[in-house]
């Protein structure tokens, strides 16, 4: 089977155990400057600049040696939720109309609106992946816990990362044995009946495993601390990625700058 | 239900930051360390619960079920919620970074509000009487849910007043599919472990 987060064919040395530029990089660095670099790019406004910033993601993800395609097709499959509030914009939104249709004119300010709309979100969220969604889960927890993330908050996102595949396996189970039984999923009362029982007996069955779990922590005497395995660690190479990727930004920001002046 | 960077106002975005550190502050208040492993794997199970496709006329949706999460984890449900929409944002680039907070407290506050207000009816009387209950307040969430999502897109410029009516129209359907499905998973866990709506020591509420 292949891992929900990851989504690598085995648990450890998926996305994380790769060796590339931006993986070898302290975590805590990179958790920090995706939120400088996100934080900036939803402030830009000029379509040139955010292509720029478009570009830079995508040198992000070529450095990062995610695979290419297939980061490209999840970021693509989140515009599939948006392309709808997208396409409407130029409808909605008062201006120099483009062409009519039925009476409703399509204005160029409402297609720039929506072409800013994508252009930001892609280049962020694939910043995010990249930088972030390359990491293992748990170190992800960690770095996280190292930049004082409350502790109970990062015990129960090390659950959460711990247990999605666990549960998934058995909600796998629970679908095989439904179609053993010649269930087959429509659009009818017995459907929704079935689809809530599965449901519910995997609320049931993760009750009565965490009750199995803190039972085996206690056993051990946990008391909520976190142990961190590794020291993270600012190297010189962190500090230089850093920078330049900063410099880039501060370019960003000039460029909107001046090109909002002109 | 995701709401993407770069389409909300500033001043949206920063609202519902704070607001979700507020209540994901508030919910592991009411989060001892004895309940933690529950909440986690209760949060995992949601988590893997919104990855479920169900069909509906020739379409499918997957579920949220915040509903239910509230129902079952009481305030917890708003850190539980944010840890599943974080790593959806991370890992799968669903939804976005900066709208994290917005995103949070759409799905979260009707959790907690629906897991309060219903939670009381839900435990009390026969199993039928808690699922049709349950079934209500999973409906509720989620109508209150895409309420909130249009009343964000909706503060943040006038342009997406026919975006935001359309979402609402659209997840009606979503709604009554939420709600039978809420109800029906209320239905089972009262008859197999009824102790689960059950208020023990240390509980949820």
């Amino acid at each position: 089977m292949t891992y929900v987060l990851t989504g690598a064919d085995r648990a450890i040395g998926g996305f994380g155990g790769l060796r590339s530029a931006i993986t070898s990089l302290d975590p805590r660095m990179r958790i920090v400057v995706t939120v400088i670099y996100a934080i900036t790019v939803v402030g830009l406004s000029d379509l040139r600049v955010l292509s720029g910033a478009m570009i830079l993601s995508l040198w992000l993800l070529a450095i990062s040696g995610l695979p290419f395609q297939k980061t490209l097709k999840r970021m693509a499959m989140m515009d599939t939720f948006i392309i709808f509030m997208l396409v409407l914009l130029p409808f909605t939104m008062p201006g120099t109309p483009i062409f009519t249709v039925w009476g409703i004119s399509a204005s160029w300010e409402g297609l720039w609106r929506a072409v800013e709309i994508g252009l930001t979100a892609n280049a962020v969220i694939l910043a995010v992946m990249t930088m972030v969604g390359s990491m293992e889960p748990v170190t992800m927890g960690h770095a996280l816990f190292a930049l004082k993330t409350p502790e109970r908050l990062v015990h129960l996102m090390m659950f959460t990362i711990r247990y999605i595949d666990v549960l998934r396996e058995e909600y796998q189970r629970l679908r095989t044995s439904m179609k053993l039984r010649g269930f087959r999923p429509g659009t009818n009362w017995h459907t929704y009946r079935s689809y809530g029982y599965l449901v519910g007996m995997m609320l049931v069955r993760a009750i009565e495993r965490s009750e199995r779990i803190l039972a085996a922590m206690k056993c051990r005497g946990f008391s909520g601390r976190i142990v961190l395995l590794e020291q993270f660690r600012l190297t010189r190479s962190d500090r230089v990625f850093a920078a330049a990727l900063c410099l880039a930004l501060g370019a960003l920001v000039w460029a909107e700058v001046l090109y909002a002046a002109a | 239900m995701h709401i993407v960077d770069g389409a909300l106002s500033n001043p949206v975005v920063i609202g519902g930051a704070v607001a979700a550190v507020g209540g994901i502050a508030m919910g592991l208040k009411h989060l001892p360390l004895e309940r933690i492993p529950a909440a986690g794997v209760l949060s995992a199970s949601f988590f893997v619960a919104s990855l479920i496709h169900v069909p509906i006329g020739p379409s499918s949706v997957h579920l949220i079920l915040n509903g239910l999460a509230g129902l079952v984890l009481g305030w917890a449900a708003f850190p539980a919620l944010f840890v599943g929409l974080l790593l959806q944002a991370v890992f799968f680039g669903f939804g976005g970074l900066t709208v994290l907070g917005v995103n949070t407290v759409n799905i979260a506050l009707p959790a907690v509000i629906v897991g309060l207000l219903f939670r009381p009816l839900v435990s009390r009387g026969s199993a039928l009487h808690g699922a049709i209950w349950g079934g209500i307040g999973g409906g509720v969430a989620i109508a209150a849910t895409t309420l909130a999502v249009a009343v964000s897109l909706m503060l943040s410029g006038d342009e997406f007043t026919a975006a935001a009516k359309l979402v609402f129209v659209a997840h009606i359907p979503v709604m009554v599919i939420e709600g039978l499905l809420t109800g029906a998973a209320i239905y089972l866990a009262r008859r197999v472990k009824p102790e689960l709506f059950i208020d023990v020591k240390g509980g949820w509420a």
